[in-house]
């Protein structure tokens, strides 16, 4: 699916640091504004050895985002996939929940952090309840879409081979929607990290995480290391796409 | 274990806008143990309902289905059911759509795999039992969906039209291979087809249905010994009675 790394997918991202690198030389980009390429660079390693606020080095607010992300997404799977499962199985329990889901889904889960903040105050649970908001929807409706798609026949085969209810569950309803479920997983890994980001604008306690350390940055000026920031940011969250893709190639080969 | 239907009818409730309609109405024919009875009938007259009516999959309007002469409500492990379109498990290999049945029924893996793994080879599927769907040819898939229900050991064996989407040698094969099998584990066998010859080379009997509103036109015997030759004086004389039948005003 995704090219594999070779100089042609490289030169492109080469030719663009260049060209940026020359801009800010010359001048024609102030670097409070936007800093070249070599000062991320510096702002990166600043980052990693001093830390920012100074002490607090760039993995721990690696390792922090992270473990908030980990949390609001494993309470989404948890809890997305099995009522997924179950309003895909039984119509009655679509039409009872379907529309409460309705009328919370199109609001966007930043919408939630004055709530959230006075209901967990400013902390893990705040930002892991924000990320588990804009998990649970795109898991809970592709998992609704994967149980509606499998063939009805497969579920009478199944009862044809004296399956009960439990099995047809767990032998046809959850490894047919398995698909839709990572389509559904992929996708909200990406807004998880995006919604992680804006949640840790907002404070945080430990006074760690990506979007903690960004706006400290921002406080005290330093383009670089804010800049520095966002790329990481960035790669992170195609690092974690990328090892979910290679989770799903590994996991349903048979399609 | 013989199979009677008794005055089966099924008749799908209308609603507001649409009457009720009648699928079939007083079907009663009776498979002695052991034997092949073929189903024959234009399309849409209702075969594919009366195979799941008898296999529990849904319920009948009125009528009796009797195992051995005993009253069969719902769902009954001793009939076992072939689909008309396969209908394996996309995502499991052959050889785990052929265990589904034995390991829904708790048989320990060990077993159930060595269990499986003869039908692999009585059914000539070596080489390919950690295949996937998706990279087996129709008579393949074939194979593996009768594997999959002859594996639970029915009593009655129901088969919807299992080699209708198959091109015609890899059909003439499978038949060949069912009468092989048939032969040597004389289930109790309701076969449905909407192909004459196919009835005609199978069966020890081959029951005609009309168009809607459905009944039976008559129930023919085929009394040729097997294996039968397709084109013998018996079964020309048998296939040409059908097609008359079949053909003619109804
Ligand atoms: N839910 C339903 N409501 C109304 N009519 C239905 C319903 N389900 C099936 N039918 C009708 O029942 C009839 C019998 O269908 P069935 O699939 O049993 O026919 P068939 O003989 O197996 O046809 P084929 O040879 O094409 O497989 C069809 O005419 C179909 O339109
Ligand atoms: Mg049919």
């Amino acid at each position: 699916m995704r090219p594999p790394l070779k100089a042609s997918n490289i030169i492109p991202v080469i030719t663009l640091l260049a060209v940026w690198q020359g801009l800010c030389s010359v001048g024609l980009i102030p670097s409070y504004k936007l800093p070249s390429p070599i000062q991320v660079a510096r702002g990166f390693w600043d980052l990693l050895t001093l830390g920012m606020p100074p002490g607090h080095s760039l993995i721990y607010h690696i390792l922090y985002s992270l473990w908030r992300v980990f949390v609001g997404y494993a309470a989404a799977m948890a809890t997305a996939i099995p009522l997924g499962i179950a309003m895909g199985w039984s119509a009655r329990l679509r039409n009872l929940v379907g529309p409460i889901l309705e009328i919370l889904r199109p609001i966007p889960p930043l919408a939630w952090i004055p709530i959230a903040i006075l209901w967990f105050g400013i902390g893990i649970q705040s930002a892991a309840f924000i990320i588990f908001l804009g998990v649970f929807f795109p898991i809970l409706l592709n998992t609704i879409d994967g149980v509606r798609s499998i063939d009805p026949v497969l579920i009478e085969a199944a009862r044809t081979l004296n399956a009960t209810d439990r099995d047809v569950f767990q032998k046809v309803l959850i490894p047919g929607a398995v698909p839709a479920i990572f389509t559904g997983m992929r996708i909200g890994v990406g807004i998880g990290w995006m919604t992680l980001v804006a949640a840790e604008f907002t404070g945080v306690r430990q006074g760690y995480g990506l979007g903690y350390m960004i706006m400290t940055a921002r406080d005290i000026q330093r383009a670089d290391e804010i800049v520095a920031g966002m790329l990481v940011i960035g790669l992170i969250g195609l690092s974690i796409d990328g090892a979910l893709r290679f989770l799903e190639r590994r996991l349903i080969r048979w399609r | 274990m013989s199979l009677d239907i008794s005055h089966l009818s099924k008749i799908h409730e209308g609603d507001a806008e649409q009457s009720d309609i009648r699928i079939f109405s007083d079907i009663t024919c009776r498979v002695e143990t052991g034997r092949f009875l073929s189903i024959v009938g234009p399309s849409g007259c209702g075969k594919t309902t009366l195979l799941r009516i008898i296999a529990g999959l849904e319920p009948a309007s009125g009528g009796q289905v009797l195992l051995d002469g005993e009253v069969v409500r719902g769902r009954d492990q001793r009939v076992g059911l072939v689909f008309q379109e396969y209908a394996l498990f996309p995502w499991r290999t052959a050889i785990r759509n052929i265990e589904m049945g034995p390991e829904i029924a708790g048989v320990p893996p060990d077993e159930r795999r060595a269990a499986a793994m003869q039908y692999i080879r009585a059914f000539d599927l070596n080489g390919f039992e950690h295949a996937y769907p998706k990279a087996l040819s129709g008579g393949m898939k074939q194979r593996v969906a009768i594997a999959r229900t002859l594996i639970m050991n029915p009593r009655v064996v129901l088969m919807d039209e299992p080699f209708g989407s198959l091109d015609s040698q890899t059909r003439n094969d499978l038949q060949n291979f069912l009468m092989t099998l048939w032969t040597r584990r004389k289930d109790t066998v309701l076969f449905v087809t909407h192909n004459v010859d196919e009835a005609v080379y199978l069966s020890d009997q081959i029951m005609v249905l009309s168009k809607k509103p459905t009944h039976i036109l008559k129930i023919f015997d085929v009394s040729a010994p097997r294996p039968r030759d397709r084109t013998s004086r018996e079964s020309n004389r048998v296939r040409k009675a059908i097609l008359d039948l079949l053909a003619g005003p109804s």
